[in-house]
């Protein structure tokens, strides 16, 4: 085909996330963040753009997922990573080093999206502070 | 690559005289390459006729596109002469599903009691495949399958030939998921599919008072095939899977609807209607 197109997976998973009060990330097989919702910019601290792609190291960068000994996680143990590579769910507890330079406790969790049996398409991962949910 | 209408209506065969210009049998497009390899896309009842055109000089083999299996896109596949034919090589394509083969889903239809005939009796010489979601080669043409936005297992397909291209998304609703006018292309159910097609057949099954009421549905609107058809830069398009409560007048109404608001002539946009031929 002439253009990219993004799997209708991604495509229903974007608009779903969307309509979400809870903040959501949605990245590709290659980690790189590819959307996130209004509830998620107030992490990040900016909004997102239309047709603008985070590279997974960027936004890595960004926010910063620490584990309990104050340590940032390696990929493969962050949730997304999980996600995307065992392709399983997953959920844990984790700190977050913030954009405004915040560290906040997070509930998050991720899982793959497999368009087919055998077509990881993707990541999405929900995340929330314990304090939003009581 | 020419292109034939046989069926166009959506939902269940609408005959009467409210149709006639238009017609009312369900899906069916022939695509017929310079070489004569025929590819058929959809099998509603709109196959039957064509079955009939295609016995009195049939081809070495026939690609049976499906786009997807509800019932109204399958229902005319047993009065497709030509699976009568033991001569016939007939490949289905259609929609994975991970829950039954392609040819275990047909048969629900294929079999008693809503057939009296089990599909795997038939005597043409049947394969069944995967639509070719990483494209395929088939004789002349070149054809590539895509997911899109519609209840269950369910693909677009984009035929290239001589250069030319046809896009088939009959059963679409990508406003479902996306601001068609605001999000980038990529990120538009089918985009790529029909992107810069020179022929484009489409659904557009409501007009812009209804679609409210049928958001889920499956299907688009007038507003919505015009905003989809622009983005996607089409050359033409033909307004398809008409509703079986729209009369032939009502059809007229809703094509000078998109012309409008796609700001096109008749030469480039207007309602599907069987026996329409259209060479590419």
């Amino acid at each position: 085909m002439s253009t990219s197109q993004r799997d209708l997976v991604l495509i229903m998973a974007r608009e779903f996330s969307s309509r979400l009060a809870t903040a959501a990330f949605l990245v590709d097989p290659d980690d790189n963040l590819i959307y996130f919702n209004e509830a998620a910019e107030r992490v990040l601290g900016y909004a997102f753009q239309e047709g603008r792609v985070i590279g997974a190291a960027d936004w890595m960068h960004a926010i910063v997922t620490l584990g309990d000994d104050g340590e940032p996680l390696p990929v493969h143990e962050r949730p997304l990573g999980i996600a995307l590579g065992q392709q399983v769910p997953t959920h844990r507890s984790v700190n977050i080093a913030t954009p405004a330079g915040d560290v906040r406790r997070i509930e998050v969790t991720a899982f793959p999206l497999l368009a087919h049996a055998d077509e990881c398409v993707g990541a999405m991962s929900i995340f929330w502070e314990p304090s939003e949910a009581s | 690559m020419d292109v034939r209408i046989w069926g166009c209506r959506g939902s269940i065969a609408t005959p009467g005289p409210d149709t006639i210009r238009h017609g009312g049998n369900t899906s069916c497009v022939e695509v017929r390459a310079g070489n004569g390899h025929v590819i058929v896309l959809d099998a509603g009842t709109g196959a039957r006729p064509l079955g009939v055109d295609l016995v009195g000089d049939p081809p070495e083999r026939i690609d049976l596109l499906l786009t997807h299996l509800h019932v109204d896109h399958l229902e005319g596949l047993g009065a497709f002469a030509p699976i009568w034919s033991p001569q016939t090589e007939l490949h289905i394509w259609g929609p994975p599903s991970p829950v039954a083969s392609l040819d275990e889903r047909i048969a629900y239809y294929f079999s008693p009691p809503l057939f009296p005939v089990h599909l795997s009796q038939v005597p043409a010489r049947v394969a069944f495949h995967d639509a070719p979601l990483r494209g395929a080669d088939l004789g002349a043409f070149h054809v590539e399958a895509q997911t899109i936005l519609h209840p269950g297992p369910t693909v677009g397909y984009r035929i290239e030939a001589d250069g030319r291209v046809l896009a088939y998304l009959t059963d679409h609703e990508p406003a479902l998921a996306a601001d068609l006018d605001g999000v980038s292309p990529e990120w538009i159910s089918g985009h790529a599919i029909a992107d810069g097609a020179d022929l484009l057949i489409h659904d557009c099954q409501y007009d812009e008072e209804e679609y409210p009421s049928h958001i889920g549905w499956g299907h688009s609107s007038t507003r919505q095939v015009a905003t989809f058809a622009r983005r996607a830069g089409v050359e033409r398009l033909l307004l398809y899977h008409h509703d079986p409560m729209h009369g032939d007048d009502r059809l007229d109404t809703m094509g000078a609807r998109v012309r409008e608001l796609w700001s096109v002539d008749a030469e480039r946009c207007g309602s599907a209607a069987e026996g329409m031929r259209v060479s590419l």
